[in-house]
């Protein structure tokens, strides 16, 4: 039982409370880093890593932090990972430092890591909050990563640099420029919800049937 | 960009429309789509922001060169920056309440959510960043607001004549707004280039 809702927890952050499309929480970094999927990938990851450090340390101080100065302790502690993951980053992968630039620290403000402390890890034990911490990054980097990659190819016509279009596919140019982030996240969000939404309707169509 | 070379209008326009922190530098993306259903609101959360930003600029200039430099600490900027941020908006609130109480019941709801407004961490450290000194760090923090303003009062305008149109169900909301930014987004690239 307890295994079950373990993995619940994982899923949710993947599928049903994505916090990209299902949240949109979290909207500056998913517009400005994925202008390629490499990048992308890497603000996932580098977010992933602080949401489940941060989980598992809110979760395993949430007896002991008054409920008053709770906001601020958690930023103190979000920012502290944010402080080490800038460090280890700059030290072993400088390239994808230099191309995350500014984004980087600003993991601190990411509603998506806040919004985690508050809503889950400040009351839920140090496992589900760990699971909860993977879930929500890995959906978020899924998500940035999918943005990343439509912008990618269409901008480039390449995938992680590789070139996959072929050689008379003409790149549009716009998609990697600043509008194509917030066009493709736009386009990508509607026809998500397009989905969920048919799905639903589906079911609700089967389950009428049913009965 | 430094302010002795360009003089103040052009740094201005630099700020506030070649890099304008929506359409150009995506910060601040979180209260530009989720306060701008209305006119009047959209205008209290950007006033709010030109407020706390001129403000966040000009103390963690002074926290980072006269505490964290001396101190060979200038690596704990992230956090001390956000922590300046946290307390001054806190500060701010309980200041305006008790002095300007109308002031108050116009921007009260907006000043926690500026916390976590990136726009506000994200010039505090380009600031520092570009090495600006005292003055181009407070006016770089103004003049970058106002561009902010600028962006969530016009999508505000847009999305207030929106809600008559017929839009597909599955894009109403984030998606339609998302997309409409990335025209203005289109519209604002017209300005890069335009300070060298």
């Amino acid at each position: 039982m307890a295994k079950n809702n373990l993995k619940g927890v994982f899923v949710n952050g993947i599928l049903n409370e994505n916090p990209t499309f299902r949240l949109v929480l979290g909207t500056c970094p998913t517009i400005a880093v994925t202008s390629s999927a490499i990048n992308g990938l890497g603000m996932g990851l580098a977010a992933t890593l602080v949401l489940l450090g941060s989980n598992v340390v809110i979760s395993m101080l949430r007896n002991f932090i008054p409920n008053k100065v709770r906001i601020p302790s958690y930023i103190v502690v979000i920012s502290t990972f944010v402080t080490m993951i800038q460090l280890f980053m700059q030290a072993f992968v400088p390239s994808l430092y230099e191309a995350l630039g500014i984004f980087l620290p600003l993991i601190v403000v990411n509603c998506i890591i806040l919004a985690r402390a508050e809503a889950f890890a400040g009351k839920n034990p140090v496992a589900a909050s760990a699971m909860d911490g993977l879930g929500m990054g890995l959906g978020f980097t899924l998500a940035l990563t999918l943005i990343a990659a439509v912008r990618e190819l269409l901008g480039t016509g390449s995938l992680f640099g590789m070139p996959v279009m072929g050689a008379s596919f003409e790149p549009v140019l716009l998609f990697i420029l600043s509008p194509g982030g917030f066009l493709v996240f736009g386009l990508v969000l509607g026809i998500i919800n397009a989905i969920v939404d048919r799905r639903r309707a589906q079911k609700l169509h089967k389950e009428a049937k049913a009965a | 960009m430094r302010l002795s070379e360009i003089g103040i209008f052009l740094f201005f326009i630099n700020a506030a429309f070649s890099n304008n922190f929506i359409f150009s530098r995506f910060l601040g993306c979180c209260p530009f789509l989720g306060v701008s259903n209305k006119i009047e609101t959209a205008t209290g959360m950007g006033v709010a922001v030109v407020f706390v930003m001129t403000l966040a600029s000009l103390i963690c200039y002074l926290v980072y060169e006269y505490l964290l430099v001396p101190l060979g600490l200038s690596y704990l900027n992230t956090i001390a920056f956000i922590l300046v941020i946290a307390s001054l908006v806190q500060m701010i609130e309980m200041f305006i309440k008790k002095s300007l109480p109308s002031l108050y019941t116009a921007l009260g709801i907006y000043l926690p959510l500026i916390t976590t407004n990136c726009a506000v961490l994200g010039v505090t450290l380009l600031n520092q960043r570009s090495g600006y000194g005292l003055l181009e760090s407070t006016l770089n923090g103004m003049f970058g607001a106002i561009g902010f303003l600028m962006a969530i009062v016009l999508m505000a305008g847009v999305r207030e004549r929106l809600e008559s149109s017929d839009i597909p169900k599955a894009f109403r909301g984030f998606p339609i707004s998302l997309i409409i930014a990335g025209f203005m987004s289109v519209a604002f690239m017209g300005f890069t280039g335009l300070v060298k």
